[in-house]
């Protein structure tokens, strides 16, 4: 299987990436780890005529605390290095199992965070759990940086609102109180297999009261999606188990899977009911101090 | 990295590889996969080709150290660094302590996935020189075997741990 010609050039820096994005046009794509774009160029499903490389842009590698930030992840963290962070690790270990459940360790060697956010297909495993914890990302190019809430990032399957001259730097999970958090995937395989369904969930409580929570669903509609209902819900009530399962109730009637060869949309709408529930359970049970 | 074009208009660029210890340095395209530099430029034949799309592992190198598909990989971005590939494991005639134990293991039947399930147990044994059965299989869940159903395989990785001090044997 061999690859189509294309033109490469690989970018010294953001400015340069961006620069030549806007002057090549939609012809032009971004690499990054290229475990998207390549499977996909050499299956001839897209044929782009020049590949930007930002892989030599070392800026783009850290996790790091800012002050008045929160956790700031550079867009070319590759699955393991999220996986291995000792800060995500302390700060929001369900960001790392994430990570840990994601392909196989090959591929989680050279995937990068930013690439998974950006292909925008809706079973990626790094958006509902960073919608969850209310992460956002930063979009940046010659005429400017914004803030984008990832939650308005996505548009439809493999769209989103980035615009063809911008690079997405970093993801930013701010300090926000959350005290539980987890993402629940159900994949046909336990590796190297996309979501069938995904769901996350981070809570604040205190004691058994659900002070504030936020549920993400992945690969159950054209982009990944809040459950808005089940949030009220719970929002402000001493939890118990009838409300856990009324929620999950309510995440699967907001959900709007597809059936595919990797499951039924009835089939995939009642595990959006199991897994809410579940990962409701572990996330208020860790927030539980 | 230098790019040179030719007559045709055709872009190439001259990369410089560092495999198993020697560096090599060669002329390539911008879809040259680094599979292929390996296969055909080097005459490394040991690195297979599977699915091509990431999915089967027998295309397994280390990157400085670490396990990547080389069939995922563009040689131009390789350039510059350490690639290992089995070629590269043991020393003159003496094979690998993890080549040995697949032999011993009967840990292979057609060998296809072979070299790149020990180039994914090398990654693991060098990081993690006394891994558990699950960071064993943890570890080759990217290598995908047709034969033996890995019971062999993952024994043979196990039988090349280090014994934790006090041991026995
Ligand atoms: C065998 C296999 C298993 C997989 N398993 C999973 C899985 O379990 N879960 C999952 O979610 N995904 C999975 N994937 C998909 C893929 O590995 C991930 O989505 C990965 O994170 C993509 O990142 P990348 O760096 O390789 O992206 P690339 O292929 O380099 O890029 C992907 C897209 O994003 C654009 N892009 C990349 N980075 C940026 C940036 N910083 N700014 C702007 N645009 C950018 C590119 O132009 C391209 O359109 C799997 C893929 C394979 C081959
Ligand atoms: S040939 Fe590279 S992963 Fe299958
Ligand atoms: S021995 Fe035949 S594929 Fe593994």
């Amino acid at each position: 299987m061999y690859l189509p010609d294309f033109d490469y050039i690989a970018a010294t820096s953001v400015a340069e990436a961006s620069r030549l994005l806007a002057s090549l046009g939609p012809e032009a794509k971004i690499l990054a780890g290229g475990t998207d774009v390549l499977p996909m160029m050499k299956q001839e499903t897209i044929a782009p005529k020049t590949l930007v490389s930002i892989t030599r842009l070392d800026g783009l590698k850290a996790i790091s605390l800012e002050e008045g930030r929160g956790v700031v992840i550079g867009a070319l963290c590759t699955h393991n290095e999220v996986m291995k962070s000792s800060l995500l690790q302390e700060k929001y270990l369900s960001v790392c199992e994430t990570a840990h459940r994601m392909a196989n360790n090959q591929i989680r060697n050279i995937g990068t965070i930013g690439g998974n956010i950006t292909n925008a297909v809706p079973s990626a495993d790094f958006p509902p759990i960073l919608i969850a914890l209310g992460a956002t990302v930063t979009l940046q190019s010659n005429s400017g940086s914004r803030s984008v809430l990832l939650e308005d990032f996505f548009t439809g399957p493999r769209q989103s609102v980035i615009r063809q001259d911008e690079i997405l730097t970093e993801i930013v999970i701010p300090v926000n109180g959350f005290n539980g958090s987890t993402y629940h995937k159900f994949g046909l395989r336990r590796s190297g297999a996309l979501a069938v369904v995904g769901v996350a969930v981070a809570v604040v409580m205190e004691g058994d009261l659900c002070k504030d929570v936020r549920i993400a669903l992945g690969a159950v509609a054209p982009t990944p999606i809040r459950a808005r209902e089940a949030e009220a819900l719970l929002r402000g009530k001493e939890i118990n188990d009838a409300l856990l399962e009324e929620a999950g109730k309510l995440a699967a009637a907001a959900s709007k899977p597809i059936s595919d060869m990797r499951g039924s949309a009835e089939y995939r709408r009642d595990m959006v009911r199991v897994f809410t529930r579940r990962c409701l359970r572990k996330a208020i049970d860790q927030g539980h101090v | 990295m230098q790019a040179i074009q030719d007559k045709e208009g055709v872009k190439r660029y001259l990369i410089t590889l560092y495999v198993n210890g020697d560096s090599y340095t060669r002329v390539v395209k911008a879809n040259t996969l680094l599979v292929n530099v390996l296969r055909d430029e080097l005459d490394l034949t040991g690195t297979k080709k599977g699915c091509e799309l990431g999915d089967c592992g027998s295309c397994t190198v280390l990157l400085d150290g670490k396990p990547v598909n080389s069939c995922l990989v563009l040689a131009v971005e390789a350039d510059g660094h350490e690639i290992l590939t089995i070629e590269g494991l043991g020393e003159n005639e003496k094979l690998d302590p993890l080549q040995e134990a697949f032999i011993a293991n009967a840990a292979l039947q057609c060998g296809y996935c072979t070299s790149g399930m020990i180039m994914s147990a090398k990654a693991l044994l060098n990081s993690n020189p006394n891994p558990t059965e699950q960071e064993v299989r943890e570890a080759i869940a990217g290598n995908l075997c047709r034969c033996t159903g890995y019971v062999n395989i993952v024994k043979a990785i196990l039988s090349c741990a280090q014994q934790p001090e006090g041991g026995s044997e």
